[in-house]
């Protein structure tokens, strides 16, 4: 086990005295994400939690070049870094453009689905943290069925999540995953690789956010495993049309142990008010996804 | 001395601590124990999960351990992570152990 | 020899965006600027421009591309209308605050609901607070020399420049232009040099949240807060005005044409009535002059060709010494007046500058503006001035309004 981790490249991005939250699951993934990326990156971001994370002016916590923008427009900023680039011929910097759910799920998309379209030369990494959590825990359509937030405050998010994932393959990809920050090195080992590839590459990190999901700090990467434990979320790639998955859930894929949903929903103070029959519906999509996945894995 | 702002649009420069010392965020400080590590046990580089898993970064995979409290800010993953038990979370207020 | 082409005002500004050497194009089509696009990527594709051009997929991302392209250090240009320049709208106060020297052609067009795709004023001028430099056009040969200029202002001030020409009017109408030799064009325009430090070189978080207060870094510099990063806009707004002035001249010595600094005159000196507006409208002005002078009426025309930064001195020292002014406006500030008219009057707060000042809404959603209907307002102006009334309230010209 340590031999894997001494493989990660030891240098650290993220300065100490951030401004996340005690715990963040965010910043746990975002040390790997910088780790793997390097400093010949140029990062891009919205307003969100992570435009917090890199600090108020005239400080900032972290050691690579950003641009920050407005919070529609990420994937179209990430476009205009890597045409400029190209017209001054610096062909050595990493795009990377960096969205939460809410920059990327809902007033992001046009902007993201517009860039992969054009097979923009970038990488788009979402954090889903299943919220517009910098503004407090607000739905976003990433959220989970059943999820309680301060918009969803009383009868619990009615929709299922939006499958980004499915969006986003459906844009020809040569390079789509999930990964997990309960999973460092899987995570780092997928920064790394999509380092080398050109095209859309796109990365979503399954981010636990202790206030807006209603847990203890502490228990962010119990949470983080838990999610896919449960199969609610599962690590995977798809390179070039090959689906495969990868680390923990490449085991349970083989072993066929994954834990009922219930196990990771319990823990959690925004399902308090889950029904029984959303409950069951959770269950249902994550068995019916997970069997789907398998399919695709022999083929 | 303190000279003028001459950016004309924002721009920040890298620096520690940008939200001051987030070690005053802590209720509960990690105290780490030598004799129940399994890196310092064996003395050579093994497990270190508390550095792996440390949100901030501010662990040091070093025999002893290294965490710096000036910047912890007292989540308690590494202690709830570490194999060993090596760690425990004291309130802070409250001498170590 | 100079080139002279018959053009219309889209292929002007195509023109000049390709002798300007931009590196980053991203346009998106909408009535009546789509032609603009289109002769772009003929030119990239064709091998006549070397530049990146991204077919984005709305105009709040056009505008995007370019202010990140631009913050790298790329120049660049895009153009737009209407509903296209609105949608991109927090972009242009976000380009302005991150003090970057886009040039962009807003193709005038009239906003909706309801629905027009014909030329007024609206568009533009409602977007006056965001901190762009506005140029506005009298003639196709305008177009191609503005866009020229407007790199050399915005490259200098690096405030963001909108060059404004009337929808249809100008953009699909044909005119004699001569093309600015292109070498005079390159030693006109030295590279952009951005302000802006976006390298891993030197890695800084451009743009991130200020505080309202100041701030120390970590070096104990005391650094701007919100307030003073805008007050910096502000200020280099105030200051573009001499560079619009300057630029003006030095263009004019380098290709022989001067369209006037902020504003124009057209027989002013013994104006007893001035006439003024902005675009073409100011054009057609002119020839309602020479109709009230060929009556015996002493009318001049002050044509305003910089809207932003606002020209203060010059409109005193324009209007300071006529009887009257009848100002025509393609575009209403709703709940008020013309936003020309109110801007025209509180430059004279402060002065002894009492004169009557009225206001004509011409021309919206593309109704056509006549000259001898613009002779005509003026004679009925003069009329109501002589019973007394001095500020009569806008008149919405050649309009029903029973």
């Amino acid at each position: 086990m340590p031999e894997n981790l001494f493989k990660v490249n030891i240098e650290e991005y993220m300065l100490p005295g951030q401004r996340a939250c005690q715990g963040c699951g965010l910043s746990l993934a975002y040390r790997y994400v910088l780790k793997a990326l390097r400093e010949n990156t140029i990062l891009t971001f919205p307003a969100c939690c992570l435009t917090v994370l890199h600090g108020l002016y005239p400080t900032t916590s972290v050691t690579i070049p950003a641009l920050n923008n407005t919070f529609a427009s990420t994937a179209a900023s990430a476009s205009g870094i890597v045409a400029g680039l190209n017209a001054l011929n610096r062909t050595d910097i990493t795009v990377v453009a960096i969205a939460g759910d809410g920059g990327t799920f809902d007033m992001g998309i046009q902007a993201l689905s517009g860039a992969a379209e054009r097979g923009t030369d970038f990488i788009y990494v979402c954090y889903d943290n299943e919220g517009y959590m910098n503004t407090g825990t607000q739905r976003s359509s990433a959220t989970p069925m059943g999820a309680l937030t301060t918009t969803t405050p009383v009868l619990t998010k009615q929709q299922p999540k939006k499958d980004m994932l499915r969006i986003m393959e459906a844009h020809d990809l040569p390079y789509l995953t999930t990964t997990s920050p309960a999973y460092p090195i899987d995570l780092y080992d997928k920064f790394v690789k999509a380092k080398r590839i050109k095209g859309s590459r796109y990365m979503q990190i399954a981010v636990p956010c202790p206030p807006g999901w209603g847990y203890a700090p502490k228990d962010t990467v119990r949470i983080g495993r838990l999610a896919v434990e449960t199969g609610v979320v599962v690590l995977f790639e798809i390179e070039d049309g090959k689906f495969r998955f990868t680390g923990r859930s490449k085991t349970l894929a083989e072993k066929g142990n994954k834990l009922p949903v219930i196990n990771y929903v319990e823990r959690q103070g925004r399902f308090r008010k889950m029904s029984i029959e959303q409950l069951r519906q959770l269950q249902r999509w994550v068995d019916t996804r997970w069997n789907e996945y398998l399919k695709r894995a022999e083929g | 001395m303190k000279k003028k702002d001459d950016n004309i649009s924002a721009m920040s420069v890298p620096a520690v601590g940008e939200a001051g010392k987030t070690g005053d965020w802590r209720d509960m400080r990690p105290v780490h124990d030598p004799a129940k590590c399994i890196p310092s046990i064996k003395k050579k580089a093994a497990c270190f999960l508390c550095w792996l898993y440390c949100p901030e970064g501010v662990i040091k995979a070093t025999i002893p351990l290294e965490i710096d409290l000036e910047y912890c800010k007292g989540c308690g993953i590494c202690a709830e992570e570490c194999p060993g038990k090596a760690i425990t979370m004291v309130n802070e207020g409250e001498k170590n152990g | 020899m100079a080139e002279v082409r018959i053009m219309t005002g889209n292929q002007a500004a195509a023109l000049g965006a390709k002798l300007s050497y931009v590196q980053v194009v991203a346009a998106y089509p909408i009535t009546p600027q789509t032609s603009v696009t289109e002769i772009l990527s003929q030119f990239i594709e064709g091998g006549e421009l070397k530049a990146e051009y991204i077919r984005v997929e709305s105009e709040h991302s056009a505008l995007t591309v370019c202010i990140s392209a631009s913050t790298v250090g790329a120049r660049v240009f895009t153009s737009t209308s209407s509903q296209g320049l609105l949608y991109m709208h927090e972009q242009l106060h976000w380009a302005a605050g991150s003090r970057l020297p886009i040039v962009m052609c807003c193709v005038n067009r009239g906003v909706g609901a309801p629905w027009t795709i014909f030329n007024d004023q609206q568009d533009s001028i409602s977007q006056r607070d965001t901190g762009w430099i506005q140029i506005y056009c009298r003639d196709n040969q305008e177009i191609i020399d503005s866009i020229i200029q407007g790199y050399r202002i915005a490259e200098s001030v690096y405030v963001p420049v909108m060059i404004c020409y009337d929808g249809f009017v100008m953009s699909h109408t044909m005119m004699p232009v001569e093309i600015p030799d292109a070498e005079l064009v390159s030693d006109f325009l030295p590279p952009y040099k951005p302000h802006t430090i976006l390298s891993p070189e030197n890695p800084m978080n451009i743009n991130p949240v200020l505080f309202p207060w100041r701030r120390a870094n970590a070096e104990g510099v005391l650094c701007d807060g919100y307030m003073e990063m805008r007050y910096k806009l502000q200020k280099a707004l105030d200051e573009s005005r001499d560079v619009i002035v300057s630029t003006g001249r030095a263009f004019a010595e380098a290709f022989g044409r001067d369209h006037g600094g902020m504003v124009w005159h057209y027989k002013t000196d013994d104006a007893d009535m001035v006439l003024t507006g902005m675009g073409s409208v100011a054009t057609e002005a002119t020839t309602a002059a020479d109709m009230l002078r060929a009556e015996g009426i002493k009318a001049g025309v002050v044509g305003i060709r910089v809207f932003r930064p606002f020209p203060k001195e010059e409109v005193r020292e324009a209007f300071g010494k006529t009887k009257a002014i009848v100002i025509f406006e393609k575009g209403i500030s709703y709940g008020y007046e013309g936003a020309l008219c109110s801007e025209i009057k509180a430059a004279f707060y402060g002065t002894d500058i009492r004169l009557p000042i009225h206001n004509y809404i011409v021309g919206l959603g593309g109704r056509d503006v006549k000259a001898r209907e613009l002779a005509e307002a003026v004679r009925s102006s003069l009329d109501a001035i002589a019973s007394g009334d001095t500020e009569p309230a806008p008149k919405w010209l050649n309009c029903f309004t029973e």
